[in-house]
């Protein structure tokens, strides 16, 4: 197999691939702000209540 | 990076859009899931809140996405021989399979793990087992394999309101498997009115729906069973306490409607265009969107008096 050759991507090759990266940026914000909320809602201030 | 030239650079670099992600989760089936599991967690005696009820909807749509996900990876060999769905995105060459596979296997995970700890593990269960049963036993055995596939196949798409209620209640209740009987049994007269007008197209796919193997005629009887033990189902909520006056009246005339269209698909020949056939479709689906949401109104209504 040919080694050190570069691959040009096509512009709608770059232009799914930017599409991509901030639909998947989108969604890993929000999975982080679901469990931000959900354990607040879940815990409440119970959440500091614990053995330090 | 110097990386070594693909075979098929087509096939290797994805030109795939968020959209075609979007379309692997079948997002109608989702809206119907949606809706189901939400009714189920309403009607639910418990409440867990708006912010954990919202959460918990959103792991149930997701986790119902995976299976849609699996589904298409799995069934894309079948998907590419049907007109209904040679356009998919794996058929349609816009996502490889290997892509379809991850991303259904993440979602699912993702989904079971965050209802579980954010309701319960109960919830959670369900939800795996629903993901589970719709692609491992309904898709990769029970279709390819007998005309009762989407009978037994249907538990998958029933579990919706019981995983509803399980993440309110962290139980089951007779009222979440009364939900589940409607559905149930709703499936078969749905699928077998859509496979009497595409019979062709799952034949040419291998696929062995009732009307391929067991005949058109036979089907049409079996519809108008279901239809009839459908309506009464319909009818249980009230029976049970769960509904009032209102939804019974409601649910005896959108059955007896839903049996007269069964019959009207009994008399239809086989050799005809199957308007009947296609009518009982697109009235099945509006009556359990319907159903549903008569027992939601009188609920919240109820609990508001």
């Amino acid at each position: 197999m040919e080694t050190g050759k570069q691959i040009e991507l096509t512009e709608q090759q770059k232009k799914s691939r930017r599409a991509r990266n901030i639909a998947l940026a989108l969604l890993l914000a929000a999975f982080a702000i679901i469990l931000y909320i959900g354990t607040w809602a879940k815990f409440g201030a119970n959440i500091l209540n614990r053995a330090l | 990076m110097a990386i070594a030239e693909p075979t098929n650079p087509a096939v290797e670099i994805s030109s795939a859009m968020p959209r075609d992600y979007f379309a692997l989760l079948k997002p109608r089936v989702m809206s119907l899931v949606i809706f189901t599991a939400l009714v189920g967690m309403l009607i639910a005696p418990i409440s867990i809140g708006p912010a954990l009820g919202t959460i918990a909807i959103l792991c149930i749509a997701v986790g119902a996405g995976a299976s849609g996900a699996l589904n298409m990876w799995y069934d894309a060999d079948i998907d590419a021989v049907m007109r209904r769905t040679v356009s998919r995105p794996i058929p349609g060459n816009r996502v490889s399979p290997g892509e379809a596979l991850v991303f259904g296997l993440v979602l699912a995970g993702f989904s079971i793990v965050t209802l579980g700890l954010l309701t319960n593990w109960l919830a959670a269960g369900l939800l795996a087992f629903t993901i589970f049963f719709y692609s491992v036993i309904y898709t990769a055995w029970l279709k390819r394999s007998t005309p009762q596939n989407i009978v037994i196949g249907g538990a998958a798409g029933a579990f919706p309101p019981v995983i509803g209620w399980a993440a309110m209640t962290g139980s089951i209740g007779l009222e979440p498997l009364v939900l589940f009987t409607i559905i149930f049994l709703w499936t078969p007269p749905h699928f077998w009115a859509l496979a009497l007008f595409t019979a062709d197209d799952y034949a040419r796919a291998g696929v062995p729906m009732m009307p391929n193997v067991a005949g058109d005629r036979s089907t049409r009887k079996q519809i108008l069973i279901y239809s009839v033990l459908l309506a009464v189902s319909g009818i249980a909520p009230w029976y049970l306490g769960m509904a009032g006056i209102g939804y019974v009246i409601f649910a005896t005339v959108m059955g007896l409607n839903f049996i007269r269209l069964a019959w009207l698909v009994l008399q239809e020949s086989s050799e005809g265009d199957n308007k009947a056939a296609k009518k009982l479709f697109g009235f099945s689906i509006i009556y359990l969107f319907a159903l549903f949401a008569a027992l939601l109104i009188e609920n919240v209504l109820l609990r508001m008096l």
